[in-house]
């Protein structure tokens, strides 16, 4: 089982920007409960693409300063980071089906 | 995902209505599956504070409620797919569901669907969603900490998410198109008395701008047609609900609005067929009623499957 691993304002450049496999950030929040439901469908998928996509979460209301630099206005909001850059978003809740195919999209 | 195809009962839409009607039809051991899109629990997950479902005397979060409902549910077996319904199809003896994930079939089939936010249908609206431009206070409120927010509306659900985001925004300025609140008296009160709220009367949006997040929108006062912009940063949408019925287009009558007509059984013109909640002609759209009409359409799905068996 991989987890999704938790970043911060200071870790956001070292372990999203320059990762060297693309990175799924899930921007969510305590009291958000779509993010606490897609919170396991994640772990699963963190599992299944293991070693090609890397799954984090980072937690908008302490890391309020890359929260604003993406303009983080809707949660749960997933972006898939490629080489430093947004390849992807999908906002709102969405069920697993639905994200594979924006995962696998990223990774073609 | 779910393997299995065939129930006895499926149920579409997982608020207070649909949940309702899996709980009355599981505790008779019909096999049922309940189809949601979303987040169990529906529109009511939004809700900050529920304080008209009897036996919550205290009031109790839409979020714990609807979780509440599905535990008590899915303690006697209902089983809960997430997709969405896209077509109803009648063959001779069973219903075809058709979703995102599938076919389902079913004996009998209740409708439960509800409604979703209406849209102002303005330019920038579509662009701007996820960047400034919100449906659901509760679900993005804390984002707009310190900042000044719009609500669109003069409802229950207006007054509602003004309340709400005076707790994080430092000013909300309600936009009405009228000179009244329709929001029910008690919520009016506790509007005018909170000082970080200002209204905005006989004000309509015309447009709403922003290229990576919502920038201003552009206002005109009905009454003088004098035109003016607000600089906002975020803006949430309450202008009432339409029902979620455009998969059933061509497959049972709707009314003009778009809702199911139901006899008092929640049975409509199709035999198997019921609707529950929102999603029915005149509902009061109230999570009680609801409720009761989810009670009521699963005790009559139960008397048509025993007629037929």
């Amino acid at each position: 089982m991989t987890k999704p691993i938790e970043v911060d304002d200071a870790s956001f450049e070292e372990k999203v920007l320059k990762s060297k496999t693309p990175v799924l950030v899930d921007f969510w929040a305590p009291w958000c409960r779509p993010c606490l439901m897609a919170a396991p469908v994640l772990e699963e998928l963190a599992t299944e693409y293991n070693n090609r996509i890397t799954f984090a979460k980072l937690d908008v209301d302490q890391n309020a300063q890359i929260a604003a630099k993406y303009n983080i206005m809707a949660i749960p909001n997933l972006i898939i980071f490629k080489e430093g850059k947004p390849a992807s978003q999908i906002v709102g809740y969405k069920p697993k089906e639905e994200l594979k195919k924006d995962l696998d999209a990223v990774l073609k | 995902m779910t393997a299995k195809k065939e129930y006895d009962v499926i149920i579409i839409g997982g608020g207070p209505a649909g949940l309702s009607a899996g709980l009355y039809t599981s505790r008779s051991r019909l096999d049922t599956l309940l189809i949601e899109r979303g987040v169990v629990g529906g529109r009511i997950t939004d809700a900050e504070l529920v304080e008209n479902y009897p036996g919550f005397a205290d009031g109790i979060s839409g979020a714990e409620l609807g979780q509440l409902m599905q535990r008590q549910a899915a303690k006697y077996g209902l089983n809960i797919v997430t997709a969405e319904a896209t077509g109803l199809e009648l063959k001779k003896d069973k219903k075809v569901v058709k979703t995102t994930q599938g076919d389902f079939t079913a004996k009998a089939v209740i409708i439960a669907s509800g409604s979703e936010r209406g849209k102002l249908g303005v330019p920038g609206e579509v662009e701007v969603t996820g960047k400034g431009v919100s449906y659901c206070a509760t679900c993005d409120g804390p984002l707009f900490r310190g900042k000044t927010v719009a609500v669109v509306g003069g409802g229950n659900a207006a007054i509602s998410e003004a309340l709400y985001l005076a707790k994080f925004a430092s000013k909300v300025i309600v936009i009405h198109r009228r000179h009244r609140l329709r929001a029910t008296r008690v919520l009016e009160e506790k509007a005018r008395a909170e000082a970080k709220i200002e209204f905005l009367w006989d004000t309509v949006v015309e447009k709403i701008e922003g290229e990576k997040a919502l920038e201003q929108l552009s206002l005109r006062q009905v009454k003088t047609g004098q035109k003016s912009s607000l600089d906002v940063a975020g803006v949430f949408i309450a202008v009432g609900l339409k029902p979620s019925t455009d998969f059933l287009k061509g497959v049972l009558p709707l009314d003009e609005g778009g809702y199911i007509i139901t006899n008092e059984r929640m049975e409509t013109k199709i035999a198997g067929v019921f609707a529950a909640g929102d999603i029915r002609q005149d509902s009061p759209r109230q999570a009680i009623t609801a409720a009761g009409d989810g009670a009521t359409a699963a005790v009559n799905a139960e008397i048509f499957l025993e007629l037929k068996a």
